[in-house]
């Protein structure tokens, strides 16, 4: 008896393991990947700048404009490591970005690291704020869509296509129209403080609503013909606990393994939202650097927007996992892309 | 994608299966606002090859003495601040929007059908190496791609018409090259080789047969699509300049006076989102017509 029992103890020990090693390989593959990933943004981004014709120190000094004397050009080749070796810069453009170190910006002069970090907290709060939104305006409009019939399903629809063609830097534009110009409610331009937020995020957040709330509608419906709806309502379990517990879950699983997706989507949208509400943020640095060609700043933004669109992939494919057993359950290596 | 995704669009006739015209059965096909998005970019194929047959005036001719003239009957659109019409301006934007458009996607999907088809086709180290090239690309989301592109070659329109179509060929590679994979195995294929015809015809005449008709609706998805990014690289001042008559510039150039002439702004948008949204009605209808075949 009692052998009986350690030895199915002793069993259910080593599927454990097994399972946790099948975790760790998964994540250990993710990771290596990501690294992969970034190594190669950062090669693709260095050798393309090189393609920018004109000599990068004139850049450095204000332009083929500024009129730089032979003298200040070499002292700015020379402060910026491009009279060495092509290798030889390329070797130490990655050990920099190692270790997060992104140069000095042309224009301000400040390391680039401090630019970045001015104006990420800015932006993410903008984007992580805005898929929340999406995320609770797509699952109410999911549910409505589901159960309005055919005036729900059409609003559903509409905007789905109104999130494919609405830019948002008329949305934005329209919702300052309306709730600033006419209405004198909320703030044209983003200032601190929730008011300013309103807008911006609304810009954002409505448009991604529609793509996942039409996403997600879909699999409610077919999440309600499922089996397990079935065995539910056969339990009795009520209407709305059938659609908030089992509908619902599966059918986030499709809008979760986007979110990520949408977050990227997010972060290049906040370049325009920025740009619209006169907010300070990555995305408007971003614009500026492009536009003065200010390439530290430019690199050092892309990789970051890199990294942390990364990180958020393999973080909702972990979720992705977490909610969904079936994923869990395949080999740890063909998941990933 | 179930069959409900197009309940609201209202089908004309029910049930046509059993007519004999290949012609009528694809007329009753046709939704309401198909009809309406075709319409809508039948105008503006109009106003993109003959703007003198829809207005007048002159794009770029000044009248100082009447700017900013509310919408009238003389101004349906009303004028912008150097007393342009804007309805003028609004039609002579559409041959910019609809070329960006067009040339974009044109060569999202050239690229894309190179790197799909040496995906899908290659031995499996293409594969993989296509594969790897795709992840890097796809770190970098949205615009950034298209933003970088423009960093190194510069402002422009043709530098954003081509990072446009550079920053969505991997998504559309990506489809290529699974739809690929897909058929390759299928008997059709393996008959083709059997017969000894070579890589090159296989391609042509099996291969790409097939992979066409999904491209076409992907295509006119992708214009539309195009078209809201590249108005959005001339809202942001990185594709064409004002004064040209272009939406998204129009559009940042009217920003200056929200709080005086909304016209400014309402208009060249609502011009984006027709030309976008009609693209992208159009491009549902194919889809939804090659998943019935």
């Amino acid at each position: 008896m009692t052998s009986l029992a350690s030895a199915a103890a002793a069993e259910q020990g080593v599927r454990r393991r097994r399972s946790a090693g099948r975790a760790a390989r998964w994540i250990v593959t993710r990771v290596a990947g990501a690294v992969f990933v970034l190594w190669a943004v950062a090669t693709l981004i260095f050798f393309g700048i090189r393609l920018i014709p004109g000599d990068p120190a004139e850049a450095i000094l204000g332009g083929p404009g500024s009129r730089a004397t032979p003298e200040a050009l070499a002292q700015a080749r020379a402060e910026f490591g491009l009279d060495q070796p092509l290798l030889t810069q390329y070797l130490h453009e990655l050990g920099r970005l190692a270790t997060g170190d992104f140069g000095t910006s042309y224009s301000l002069k400040v390391p680039v690291a401090h630019v970045i970090l001015d104006g990420l907290g800015s932006t993410l709060l903008l984007t992580v704020l805005s898929l929340a939104v999406a995320w609770l305006l797509a699952i109410g409009l999911a549910l409505w869509a589901t159960r309005g019939g055919r005036i729900a399903a059409t609003v559903s629809t509409v905007l789905e296509i109104v999130a494919a063609a609405v830019p948002n830097f008329w949305l934005g534009t329209i919702l300052i129209l309306v709730f600033s110009v006419g209405f004198g409610w909320l703030p044209a331009i983003s200032t601190p403080g929730i008011p300013g937020l309103v807008l911006p995020v609304l810009t954002l957040a409505i448009p991604l609503a529609g793509f996942l709330g039409q996403l997600m509608r879909e699999s409610v419906l077919n999440a309600l013909d499922a089996p397990f709806t079935v065995s539910a309502r056969a339990r009795g379990e009520s209407e709305t606990g059938v659609r908030l517990i089992h509908a619902l879950r599966h059918a986030a699983l499709p809008a979760i393994s986007l979110s990520g997706w949408a977050f990227g989507s997010l972060i290049s949208g906040a370049v325009v939202v920025e740009t619209v509400f006169a907010r300070p943020g990555l995305g408007r640095t971003l614009l500026n650097a492009v536009l003065i060609r200010d390439i530290p700043v430019v690199i050092g933004v892309v990789m970051v927007v890199a990294l942390v669109y990364i990180v958020v992939t393999i973080a909702t494919d972990l979720a992705d996992r977490l909610a969904d057993p079936r994923l869990r359950a395949q080999s740890s290596s063909g998941g990933g892309s | 994608m179930s069959g409900s995704a197009g309940a609201p669009l209202l089908p004309l006739a029910a049930s046509t299966a059993h007519q004999p015209s290949g012609a009528r059965r694809a007329l009753a096909h046709l939704h309401v606002a198909e009809v309406i998005a075709g319409l809508i970019l039948l105008f503006l194929l109009v106003a993109a090859l003959a703007p003198q047959l829809l207005t007048a005036t002159d794009p770029l001719a000044i009248a100082p003495a009447s700017a900013f003239t509310p919408p009238s009957p003389g101004h349906p659109f009303g004028t912008d601040e150097s007393g342009r019409d804007i309805f003028t301006r609004v039609v002579y934007g559409a041959r910019s929007s609809l070329l960006i458009g067009v040339a974009a996607t044109g060569i999202g999907l050239v690229l894309a059908l190179v790197l799909g088809s040496l995906a899908g086709l290659g031995p499996r180290a293409v594969d993989f190496g296509v594969n790897r090239l795709l992840e890097v690309l796809f770190a970098f989301p949205g615009l950034l791609l298209a933003l970088l592109f423009i960093t190194i070659f510069g402002v422009g329109v043709t530098t954003s018409t081509i990072a446009v179509g550079l920053a969505t060929a991997p998504g559309y590679a990506r489809i290529i090259r699974s739809q690929i994979r897909s058929i390759r195995g299928s008997g059709f294929i393996e008959a083709a080789v059997v017969l000894g015809r070579s890589p090159g015809q296989i391609f042509r005449r099996s291969i790409l047969p097939n992979v066409a008709a999904g491209l076409f609706a992907l295509a006119t998805l992708g214009v539309g699509q195009a078209i809201v990014w590249a108005s959005a690289l001339s809202f942001l001042g990185l594709g064409a300049v004002p004064p040209a008559a272009e939406w998204g510039a129009m559009l940042s150039a009217g920003r200056t006076y929200i709080s005086v002439a909304w016209w400014l702004t309402f208009f060249p948008g609502l011009f984006v989102v027709l030309a976008a949204a009609s693209a992208t009605v159009l491009g549902r209808g194919l889809q939804r017509r090659n998943r019935e075949r």
